[in-house]
């Protein structure tokens, strides 16, 4: 239980909300949200099987507008925004100058001269501050538009049979893909994207209007199963599939090349990036430690951040991840280890209060939905 | 909201009940406990024949989230463990004054009980 004075934290336009849906309220990266309504293993299960509606108002939003948009979001991101057309998302990721990781988003173009971009709640600042630093002298502008939207992710397999109740008549985007919607004089952008290894969709509009949409999709909802569903389950849905967690599983140490994120980046592409240059030789000399994904053998403690790991007795390296697996009922984690371990199928052991259990390295990811 | 808090049981400030039959107390968490912990995947027991302090950690309680340490409301031996709880760690939620006890100590002094809360007393102090 957290100890931070709740007064001191940030809130998005539905903590209120929350109080009144039974959410328990903790502390996360600065703000004041829900872990859990029912129970984490509840939630997780309703996500797999029907559909979780999260609150992600935390998240942050930037627009980048003029001529020059995309050219400058190509040698500032990881990933080639040359691949996308209008309408089109892609998962991308902010590097230093010696090649670790800012922040992972995703960025949609919305035309040519438009694109839309989604980070990480504790990276907002640092993120704009980073950008901003690497605008050109004209042709561009970033607006940070994190405190006047609300985002929400609809999340699971019910959840496109919801939107095509929501917004009759709406044509629901393609996986990646963004699109406008309108909704009781709302208007915003719905997005099929989401955190949970699951199908989804999330909402982004005025933050005033949080509230109001949040009543009408549980309202709607819960003929088709839908609950509210917090920042716990968010996080084993995650872990299962494998999706990177900023600050755990990312960080300004690590490369999305340890990471595993190479598909997210091109070293082909004519723009530099900020630690470019790095990946380019890492990649050429070869990566020395891996973040592998491990589940425990037998019975034992769900594997947490930091415990260390271990191969043939000696140490390879520490969980950045873990939990206990609600879909697979076993202990489940990723972390860095030397990249002859990273392999699936390694015979590992996991330090718990000074006893070593054993677990086996797997292929990523743990949950994958049926196609 | 409503607590379940049964009579003649003792109760530890750090949310574990004890029964004391005897000189053998028999030891879980409370009912506001399971509930703060919510899902409960992981018990590790304490070893039969273990001298513990009272209030000191003997036991681990693992919901998704976080590893909690559960403390012996007595001075001590264990004497018995409840196994049940290593395939079905929930009993710990469902039941947490029944199926889910965790440990059995044989009390090595049974005044360390004068300094445990009644009933009342720990109802006292969860309305704090």
């Amino acid at each position: 239980m957290s100890t931070t004075d709740p007064a001191s934290l940030k809130r998005t336009a539905l903590a209120e909300t929350h109080v009144r849906y039974g959410g328990r309220m903790v502390e996360f990266g600065g703000w004041w949200m829900p872990v859990q309504y029912t129970g984490i293993l509840d939630e997780h299960t309703t996500v797999r099987t029907a559909a979780g509606l999260f609150d992600i108002c935390h998240m942050g939003e930037f627009v980048v507008k003029g001529p020059q948009a995309g050219a400058w979001l190509n040698s500032l991101l990881t990933n080639d925004i040359d691949k996308l057309g209008d309408s089109q998302g892609q998962y991308s990721i902010m590097l230093n100058e010696q090649g670790g990781v800012i922040d992972d988003l995703i960025l949609y173009r919305i035309a040519a001269d438009e694109y839309y971009v989604i980070v990480n709640a504790s990276m907002i600042e640092e993120d704009f501050k980073w950008a901003s630093s690497k605008l050109p002298a004209s042709g561009v502008t970033l607006t940070n538009l994190s405190d006047v939207t609300a985002g929400l992710a609809l999340q699971g397999p019910k959840s496109e049979a919801i939107l095509k109740a929501f917004v009759p008549g709406i044509t629901p985007p393609a996986r990646n893909t963004i699109t406008a919607f309108t909704w009781n004089g709302v208007s915003g952008r719905v997005a099929r994207t989401g955190y949970t290894g699951e199908d989804g969709f999330e909402f982004f509009f005025p933050a005033v209007d949080a509230e109001k949409v949040w009543d009408g999709l549980l309202a709607l909802g819960k003929a088709f199963g839908l609950k509210p569903t917090g920042l716990g389950a968010r996080d084993t849905l995650r872990l299962e599939a494998c999706l990177p967690l900023n600050g755990n599983d990312l960080s300004p140490k690590r490369t999305p090349l340890e990471a595993g994120l190479g598909f997210f980046v091109s070293l082909t592409k004519a723009a530099n990036f900020p630690g470019k240059d790095v990946l380019q030789k890492q990649k050429a000399d070869g990566v020395k430690e891996k973040l592998a994904a491990f589940k425990l053998t037998g019975k034992g403690a769900p594997p947490r951040s930091h415990y260390v790991l271990y191969g043939d007795g000696q140490k390879i390296g520490e969980i950045s991840s873990g939990s206990q697996s609600p879909t697979l009922g076993t202990g489940i984690g990723m972390g860095y280890v030397t990249a002859a371990w990273a392999e699936p199928g390694k015979a590992i052991e996991i330090e718990v209060r000074g006893t070593r259990i054993p677990a086996v390295t797997v292929k990523k990811p743990f949950y994958k939905r049926a196609a | 909201m409503s607590q379940n808090i049964p009579a003649g049981l003792y109760y530890a400030e750090s949310h574990e009940w004890i029964k004391v039959d005897g000189n053998i107390g028999t030891v879980g968490i409370t009912d506001h406990a399971q509930h703060e912990l919510s899902d409960v995947v992981f018990v590790e027991l304490p070893k039969i024949g273990a001298t513990v302090a009272a209030k000191a950690p003997v036991a681990v309680v693992e919901s998704v989230k976080a590893a909690s340490d559960i403390y012996s409301p007595v001075s001590g031996e264990i004497t018995e463990v409840n196994d049940v709880l290593s395939t079905d760690p929930a009993q710990v939620n469902t039941d947490p004054h029944g199926n889910g006890w965790i440990f059995k100590i044989k009390l090595s002094n049974v005044e360390e009980l004068k300094s445990l809360k009644d009933a009342a007393g720990y109802a006292a102090l969860l309305k704090g």
